[in-house]
């Protein structure tokens, strides 16, 4: 349980424990999405189905193959045209963001939002769902590459820059210590020097036996994957572990 | 001091407190002063042949407050104030003004607050002044300020402005001028609900060489309210002037802004920025998932932009 030390809270440590310690599952069954184009109906996603258990799945796949609106329809910014997603036997399909958010689901946007007037401490207060020491909230910086003093008390705006907002955006998504946590390009944006430390947590959260959906083209977490699905046009081309995956991915330049 | 509950609630929202303060002070509650005090370097005096006050800071005051809240806590009550701050040289000084109304019976109640800055050489002055109005009746709760600033060369006032709650009808104008060197910085919150009215006029002379303006509102129309924002800024000389105006709209709410720049040299470097959107649906998106509920994310949102 490297990744809960001392400093933080009880009720997040708990929750932390609890959840590396129970089975999740997560089912997309039938999953289809569609989107009206002029006079027609232009479909992303079709027909998919698909179990999602502990340790680190990646979703891959071309540009527009539907990969960040499957993020969205499992985290609710989107609604199905058909189909259901259930989480430990529940179904949540018609569940509101908040709904799910309370369930144990959280999401690291793509595109960072900004704020006016919120700073980076209140938006981490925000996502551990209580008021946390500033110990804690620096810890959250410190995992994606932020020193704390420099950030805790600035705003979430366009003064930062798109990296900065990237790393507090995964920042925010670790502070929940949610069931599921789904990360939707979460190196679109940021240095190497960050990339590297953002494996590091995927490889503490992947050791930790938490349940962890990235949405991603980088063949540095691809390697560090227990299960890579490939989409591509709104279906599901293939799936399997790295070993398999990664040579049709890579073109054979992939060594395990 | 006697005061009901609703001017002590007046006292803590405008002033935050209803106590006696340190320093100087004057305690106006329905057109009367019930507290009165000068100190060493700040005397505060009624004027002889209008309502309002002369307030004398010596030079060299540093680091020294007065407050001069006003409670109206009766229907029908319309006033005019004439407060002249006369801010000796080198110093730095904070002013604590605003006022509230409770209103509970049929008649509009109307502040006309004037306040007159005149601030000496290298001196520094903030000025606070928060507006509220609460009460059952439905008569309105009117405040009207008139602020003008006159900075002396290397002079600098900070104002900050807020009117966050319950005032039903408000035309605020703010004038300044600036000699060389002098700074103006102007933070206005606002916030207008149901069928509130508020209006924001500056006009800003820099007059002087070198100095400098910036005007920042930011504000929030809820409802069927409405708002004007008119900022104007008048380079002289070789100077740099800077307005913002961001408003969220939200309802049927209607927002105008129009701001204005007006550079009578070469050397005037002026700038203005206006936006005008409604709550973001990306920020109340992400706010969601992090377990908030459409309401709180939307107060979430709403209390950051106003901060």
């Amino acid at each position: 349980m490297s990744i809960f030390i001392k400093s933080v809270s009880p009720r997040n440590y708990l929750r932390g424990y609890l959840y590396a310690i129970i089975q999740v599952v997560l089912e997309l069954k039938n999953i289809s999405y569609e989107v009206k184009t002029g006079g027609s109906r232009q479909k992303i996603l079709d027909h998919i189905s698909l179990t999602i258990k502990s340790g680190l799945t990646v979703i891959t796949g071309p540009n527009g193959s539907g990969k960040s609106t499957l993020s969205s329809i499992i985290m609710g910014l989107k609604k199905p045209t058909d189909g259901q997603i259930i989480l430990d036997k529940e179904d949540i399909t018609n569940l509101s963001i908040t709904d799910r958010a309370k369930k144990g689901l959280a999401l690291s946007f793509q595109q960072p939002v900004k704020f006016k007037g919120i700073t980076v401490y209140d938006l981490l207060n925000v996502a551990s769902g209580e008021l946390i020491s500033e110990k804690e909230a620096g810890k959250y910086l410190k995992e994606v590459g932020l020193e704390p003093a420099r950030y805790l008390l600035r705003e979430v705006n366009n003064k930062l820059s798109g990296g900065e907002l990237k790393r507090i955006e995964l920042a925010s998504v670790l502070a929940r210590h949610a069931k599921i946590t789904i990360f939707d390009e979460p190196e679109a944006g940021i240095d190497l020097w960050s990339f590297t430390n953002l494996t590091k947590v995927f490889k503490k959260m992947k050791k930790d036996h938490r349940t962890v959906i990235i949405v991603s083209h980088q063949e540095r977490i691809l390697n560090i994957a227990d299960r890579i699905v490939i989409l591509e046009n709104g279906k599901i081309k293939n799936s399997g572990t790295p070993a398999t995956i990664l040579p049709e991915i890579t073109g054979g330049r992939h060594a395990a | 001091m006697q005061l009901s509950d609703e001017e002590k609630q007046i006292f803590c929202e405008v002033s935050g407190d209803f106590q006696i303060p340190e320093g100087a002070y004057n305690f106006r509650v329905n057109g009367k002063s019930v507290g009165r005090k000068s100190t060493a370097n700040i005397d505060v005096e009624p004027k002889e042949n209008s309502s309002g006050l002369d307030i004398y800071i010596k030079k060299g005051t540093q680091n020294e407050a007065v407050h001069i809240p006003v409670a109206i806590s009766v229907t029908g009550l319309e006033e005019t104030v004439y407060n002249d701050f006369h801010i000796g040289e080198n110093s730095d000084v904070t002013i604590i003004a605003g006022c509230g109304i409770y209103n509970c019976g049929p008649t509009d109640s109307v502040h006309n607050g004037v306040h007159r800055f005149f601030v000496g050489k290298n001196s520094k002055v903030k000025y606070v002044e928060k507006h509220y109005g609460f009460g059952p009746g439905h008569g309105g709760k009117i405040l009207n300020p008139v602020t003008e600033v006159h900075l002396e060369k290397g002079s600098e006032a900070i104002l900050e402005l807020e009117q966050i709650k319950g005032v039903d009808s408000t035309i605020r104008k703010t004038v300044a001028d600036l000699a060389d060197d002098a700074k103006l910085f102007v933070k206005e919150r606002l916030f207008t609900h149901g069928r509130q009215t508020a209006e924001s006029i500056y006009e800003v002379n820099l007059n002087g060489q070198d100095s400098t303006a910036d005007i920042a509102s930011r504000s929030i129309a809820q409802d069927f309210s409405q708002q004007t924002f008119k900022a104007t800024i008048i380079g002289n000389n070789k100077c740099r002037g800077h307005s913002a105006c961001d408003a969220i709209i939200m309802d049927e709410a209607k927002v105008h802004a129009i701001p204005a720049l007006d550079a009578r040299t070469k050397d005037a470097e002026l700038i203005h920025e206006a936006a005008i959107g409604k709550l973001a649906s990306d920020q109340i998106e992400k706010l969601m998932t992090l377990g908030l509920t459409k309401k709180e994310a939307e107060s979430k949102i709403i209390n950051g932009f106003l901060r």
